[in-house]
């Protein structure tokens, strides 16, 4: 059997699979998971994201991004762009500084990791010494200020990292030149803020934790002016021509300070607790923007009243008379104001606020009236409703794809004009080579259309089925219905909204026929919509059919869910896919699989009790039938919830548990404790789950046998013209695979065109197959007399394809998770078989089949099977002789949620989920390669710059 | 009762034919009897399928005396060669050395109802601390039982010795496939399933890769108890101690050939329903050769053996040059034996 086997080693094979396929992962899509830190370059106008597992990603215009991950995979505390440079630095949560920069090699940037550093503090000193808490990069390019937990504010040479000892601010420096009557040593613990003097770069604003600050002179090293806060100090922000600055406070507040020559000591010039007089929380950081018409934007995090809104993640926008919070739907992480950043200009003119929430990027327009969200072009929330499948359809005809762009734009109307602000850099990528749609279904009942062709995810069209069912949950809730006079002047913002009001409304099976424009969606309580595209908004009826998919089978009880429950009457849809058929399982268990024939109008489903066809022309069930084993009560009773793995679930809790965490990361007196709460945390989950893998773990070897549960589930449906009585005549049939290994062939007999209304489709059961080693299948496709996978229904109609070739005989391929077979068709008889499994002890999980195009010339490509295991390695399996061609490890085999969310492409890409919110890209193809390729530009380069980057590098080499 | 009659001696004809003779003779159609005779050297033996009964008609001298019980008071003690091997065989007595004195004889089913649940194989070419078992199992009565781990070996390696990841056997299901066997032991390592390595593997693939060859299990161990290691010298009887392969009869090694080779196919034979018809087995697309029949379709020949059984009209048990043809079976049970290896090299 093994000679069968062993790998070929053909020459010119060998040479081909090389021009045919390799492996990459291409970018991430999506929103950053438990992102950390955040940071903004003026000058490159490019935004760096950092997360807790170390990675930083940086984000310009659509199209520009780069990503790098910190070895240690520690949390990114903050971030700083080196002021006119394409540097930055990152301080992890280890204490450790990170300097990256964006070079050109080869016609694109990237980014890369330069050197690293860990400031240390003077032998026997305690670590809170070297402790860092806030990092200024100076306007110089050469130093950076680093602000201590001991009051130290330590400066250190770029980008060497060399330690300036001479230059430290010491806090006995500080307090020896201050007033001693209002000053003690410790006053000047725990620098909070250092901010550079807008216009003298000699000058820096050193704020103390506990309220003392002073304003720095670097040449004369000595304290020019000192400010005596009597509030815990959270931040400070000068105003743009340095003659004032802001302070924020612990309690709420916030102080102007005036910055003159003759006062050294000044007071105060106004005091304001925004949201008083009851007592607030914290205003963590705040801006203030001057604009021409005089009248400043003060924009500031924070500052709530505790009791009644404590709990509210919001951001307040101060400009004249005009006030809004606006309130998240997660923490946020922090913000920054996109405004004038010419140094020449005389006032901010702040364009744009970018938020960045724990689950959502949000930007808000200042420019125009409202103050609107901008429609971001990437970082899209993919999980602002759990996602609970997906289906990618590739190369979508044009015509297709304005309907859908047109749906979607009337969806957008209430986001801002404004052209994305964040917009450094240069794409420098060729255009994506196809349009192709990733669609994705969630927990809340929603269809999502996202643009997958290109680097950028971006939201086209979103989908609700919720109005066709009475749900406890009124559409019409608004959390923004808030009087006029309402105070605080809270505005939601963002879509993240996780909390499904009822999971039965869960999306489970997508089927997108791009021809024709129909849509087939399926849930969770086994509904069946099938919809069609419409450019106008429209009131119409919802036909209704139920399939009672247990047919004879008395005596049983279904314990799951109820099936929703229906509107009756005419319900209005908004231009887009609108349903005009609904099928309900009966019992409403999930839908577990789909498809759908477009030329036939034909949908057929499965669920674990059986599966039916359903006629969508003449809205009529052909038939159902019941794939139960008499023995299997499990499916009868209940969800398929309480068979899902004790790993999936228990990850899955965790990762709630993390969600849902609300903890501050600032480091103070109360806020060291919420760390070492958190690190506690995660030393817990750490350890539970090494518990898990600890536990003695033993295996039973035990054959696969008729009376297990589940069989009747049905895995997969299939519909194919072909040869399924006889070989003479072919006809249509529909295919259906289960749990159980079985098989079930239907011969379908569908009217001509003309007469399609008038005679019914038959159907008649042909063939019943049992593979004998039982195994699930999870895949079923007839290849044409040429070996060809048969076109997709309405292919050959609009010249795509060719017709298969319906002379030779039709081979049958039946993919189990644990083997490949070929029949022969009319007559089932097996010709050809790999036993996956019991080879290499790994099953199928998702199959595919791939077209595959040579990177050398254009014409030649080959179908084959792009299959991924439950041990997270991809394989390509030829097509017809199953034989493995290659194979890559992608997903870790623990990431039990990965590979079940994983999707193919029809030419060789893919997607899975990496967290909750972000999809990887992964290529197998030398051909279709969808990556960003990019160029950052220096504005203006300065010949100090190079001599920089040479000792840079210079430093680096000595070091390794 | 006594019933004499001749039976053609170079045509015997099937096992069945003759059994639906007896019935009709005795007029006892629907009684189910034990078919015995005594051999040269006195001993009952059975008669219960074509090869035991041709060796019956070919020693018939020129009689041959044919017992038949009824099959629910028969007797079952009363055949076999105990009664003269006890004195002669040596060996029987030092393997077994209380079996014959104080014991009563256990009461063991007819040989027809036999089948091999395991064996030890490829002996000839395995290190001698090492044991490749085959496990044979047959519909889903009994579980193969047995339960794997993770756990750690030591090996010497060229850097000394080394400790390494391995995949143990921690638990045998009492009752189960697996323990009656007595080739597989708790703590025996597990180097290889179905001729593929394990090592590398994880816990989870060789578990799947176990039971995904179930229906024809091969694994090789290193027992952990390596006392009773086969000796290589003996290469005649290899297998022999453990296997209850050397206990079978020596009639049905040709059964059991039929078996191994059907099993290996009827392992992928899947099961097609044409319409409403019939369950069918899925014939093979391309036969690899005419010689291998599946288990399957021999029931089914036999079944059409005994659909076309007609009543012989010749009763003659005198002598003929038939023996001839009876010798030709002889060899065959070696044959098929090496037709057997032969499929666990390709393997």
């Amino acid at each position: 059997m093994r000679r069968f086997l062993r790998p070929g080693h053909d020459p010119v094979r060998e040479r081909l699979k090389r021009d045919l396929f390799q492996f990459n992962k291409t970018v991430e899509h999506g929103f950053p998971h438990q992102p950390s830190a955040l940071g903004y370059s003026p000058f490159l106008r490019l935004m760096a994201i950092g997360t807790r597992s170390g990675a930083i990603k940086l984000y310009g215009a659509p199209g520009v991004e780069f990503m790098g991950l910190h070895e240690e995979n520690n949390t990114v505390m903050q971030i700083h762009f080196i002021p006119d440079q394409c540097q930055l630095v990152t301080l992890l949560d280890d204490n450790s500084l990170h300097l990256w920069s964006l070079k050109q090699h080869g016609g694109a940037s990237e980014l890369r990791e330069e050197h690293r550093f860990t400031l240390k503090g003077p032998p026997g000193s305690p670590p809170s010494a070297t402790q860092i808490t806030a990092v200024l990069a100076h306007s110089s390019r050469e130093v950076l200020y680093l602000g201590t937990e001991s009051g130290n504010i330590f400066v250190v040479e770029l980008p060497s990292f060399r330690v300036l000892e001479d230059r430290t601010i010491s806090p006995e420096a500080v307090l020896q030149r201050i007033p001693e009557d209002n000053c003690n040593r410790r006053s000047c613990e725990l620098v909070e803020a250092l901010r550079e003097h807008p216009k003298n770069p000699d000058q820096i604003l050193i704020g103390y934790s506990r309220g003392s600050i002073v304003l720095w002179d670097l040449q004369n090293n000595k304290a020019t002016h000192h400010f005596l806060g009597s509030q815990q100090l959270e931040n400070l922000y000068w105003q743009r021509d340095g003659s004032k600055f802001i302070s924020c406070h612990y309690d709420g507040s916030y102080t102007q300070w005036p910055v003159s020559s003759d006062n050294r000591q000044p007071e105060p010039l106004e005091n304001t607790v925004p949201y008083g007089p009851f007592p607030c929380k914290a205003i963590s950081k705040i801006y203030w923007q001057t604009t021409k018409n005089g009248l400043p934007y003060i924009i500031f995090q924070g500052g709530m009243p505790r009791a009644s809104y404590g709990d509210r993640h919001s951001i307040s926008v101060i400009h004249g008379s005009q006030q809004t919070a606006f309130d998240f739907t997660s923490r946020v992480i922090d913000f920054f104001i996109i405004f004038s950043s010419d140094p020449a200009a005389e006032f901010d003119d702040p364009s744009a606020l970018v938020v960045l929430a724990e689950e959502e990027l949000v930007v808000l327009d200042l420019k125009s009236a409202g103050w609107p969200a901008v429609h971001p072009p990437y970082l899209a929330s993919l999980h602002c409703s759990a996602i609970t499948c997906s289906h990618h359809v590739s190369n979508i005809p044009l015509k297709l794809w304005e309907r859908i762009i047109s749906a979607g734009s009337k969806q957008n109307i209430h986001y801002s004009s404004m052209p994305w602000p964040i917009d450094g850099g240069t794409n420098i990528a060729p255009d994506p080579p196809q349009r192709d749609l990733l669609l994705t279904g969630h927990e809340d009942g929603t269809v999502r259309f996202w643009d997958a062709s290109g680097v950028c995810l971006h939201l086209l069209y979103k989908l609700s089925t919720v109005r066709v069912f009475l749900t406890d949950a009124d559409p019409n809730d608004n959390m923004n219905t808030l009087g006029e006079d309402e105070w605080p002047p809270l505005r939601k913002v963002g879509t993240f909204d996780p909390y499904s009001d009822d999971p039965r409304l869960g999306i489970q099976k997508i089927y997108l026929c791009k021809y024709s424009g129909y849509l087939a969606v399926a849930g969770t309580a086994g509904q069946v919509l099938v919809m069609e595209l419409n450019d106008e908004d429209a009131e119409h009826v919802v036909e209704h059919a139920e399939a009672d998919l247990l047919q004879d089978q008395e005596g049983y009880r279904w314990k799951g869910h109820e099936k929703l429950k229906t509107r009756d009457g005419p319900v209005r849809f908004e231009a887009g896919f609108q349903p005009f058929v609904l099928v309900q399982c009966q019992p409403p268990a999930v839908v577990t699989s789909l498809a759908l024939h477009s030329e036939w109008k034909l949908v057929a489903f499965g669920t674990s009790h059986g599966f039916g066809l359903f006629d969508h022309q003449q809205k009529r069930l052909v038939f159902v039938k019941c794939t139960l084993h008499p023995s299997d009560q499990l499916a009868l009773e209940g969800p398929l919830s309480r068979v899902k793995s004790l790993k999936k679930s228990l990850r899955q809790s965790f990762r709630r548990i993390r969600r849902s965490r609300v903890s501050s990361r600032k480091r103070r007196g109360a806020g060291g404790n919420a760390s070492e709460v958190q690190e506690a945390n995660a030393k817990f989950d750490q350890d539970t789950l090494q518990e898990m893998e600890l536990a003695p773990v033993q295996r039973k070897i035990e054959a696969r046998s008729a009376e297990d549960s589940f069989t009747g589930f049905v895995r997969t449906l299939y519909f194919a013209d072909t040869f399924l009585r006889d070989s003479s005549r072919h006809c249509p049939s529909l295919w259906a695979g289960t749990n159980g290994g079985t098989v079930y062939a239907f011969c379908l007999r569908v009217p001509p065109a003309e007469r399609r209304m008038d005679e019914p489709v038959r159907a008649e059961q042909a063939k019943e197959i049992q593979l004998m080693h039982r195994a699930p299948v999870v895949g079923i496709l007839v290849l044409d007399g040429h070996s060809t996978p048969l076109p997709e229904p309405l292919e050959v109609a609009h010249d795509l394809s060719k017709s298969p070739d319906m002379q030779g005989s039709h081979q049958l391929l039946v993919v189990s998770e644990e083997q490949f077979k070929v029949f022969t068709l009319p007559k089932v008889s097996s010709k050809l078989k790999l036993k996956l499994t019991a080879l290499e002890g790994c099953r199928v999980r998702k199959v595919t089949v791939a077209n595959f195009g040579s990177c050398k010339t254009d014409d030649y490509s080959e179908n084959d099977l792009a299959v991924l295991t439950n041990l997270g390695d991809i394989q390509i399996i030829s097509l017809p002789f199953l034989k493995l061609q290659i194979r890559y490890p992608c997903i870790r085999k623990e990431d039990v949620s990965g590979i079940a969310s994983c999707v193919f492409t029809k030419y060789g890409q893919g997607f899975y989920l990496i967290s909750p919110s972000e999809f990887e890209r992964f290529s197998l193809s030398t051909k279709w390669l969808v990556e960003p390729r990019c160029i950052v530009d220096m504005p203006e380069v300065t010949s100090n710059n190079h001599v920089h980057n040479k000792s840079g590098t210079e430093n680096a080499a000595r070091k390794s | 009762e006594f019933r004499r009659f001749s039976l053609e001696r170079s045509k015997p004809g099937k096992f069945e034919e003759f059994y639906g003779l007896l019935q009709h003779v005795h007029k006892i159609p629907n009684v189910d009897v034990l078919v015995g005779y005594t051999d040269i050297h006195g001993d009952l033996l059975p008669i219960n399928n074509d090869d035991n009964y041709h060796k019956a008609v070919s020693t018939a001298n020129p009689l041959l005396r044919i017992f038949i019980q009824r099959k629910e008071d028969a007797d079952y003690s009363a055949f076999g060669t105990d009664a003269v091997a006890r004195k002669k065989n040596v060996l029987s007595n030092v393997l077994r050395p209380d079996n014959h004195k104080k014991k009563p004889h256990i009461v063991i089913s007819m040989p027809q109802d036999f089948r091999p649940v395991s064996s030890i194989i490829d002996v000839d070419i395995l290190p001698e601390t090492h044991r490749r078992v085959r496990l044979y199992k047959y519909g889903t009565d009994k579980p193969l039982g047995f339960y794997i781990r993770d756990g750690s070996s030591v090996r010497v390696t060229p850097h000394g010795l080394e400790k390494v990841p391995g995949i143990f056997i921690s638990r045998l299901v009492p009752g189960g496939l697996a323990q009656s066997t007595g080739l597989l032991a708790v703590n025996d390592e597990v180097l290889e399933v179905n001729g593929i390595e394990v090592s590398g593997k994880s816990l989870d693939q060789v578990t799947d890769m176990m039971i995904a060859n179930s229906r024809n299990l091969i694994i090789t161990v290193r027992p952990a108890n390596q006392r009773n290691n086969v000796v290589r010298n003996s290469r005649t009887s290899g297998s022999s101690g453990q296997s209850t392969e050397s206990s079978l009869p020596s009639g049905t090694p040709n059964v059991l050939g039929g078996l191994l080779q059907g099993e290996e196919e009827s392992d992928d034979e899947d099961i097609v329903i044409e319409g409403s018809g019939e369950p069918q087995h899925i014939p093979k697309a391309a036969p690899a050769g005419g010689s291998v029949e599946s288990l399957s379709q021999m029931e089914l020949l036999h079944e059409a053996a005994q659909n076309g059984f007609l009543p012989s009209s010749e009763l003659s048990l005198n002598h003929s040059a038939g023996s001839i043809s009876m010798e030709c079976e002889a060899p065959d049970p070696g044959h098929k034996s090496l037709e057997e290896d032969g499929t666990i090299i390709t393997l």
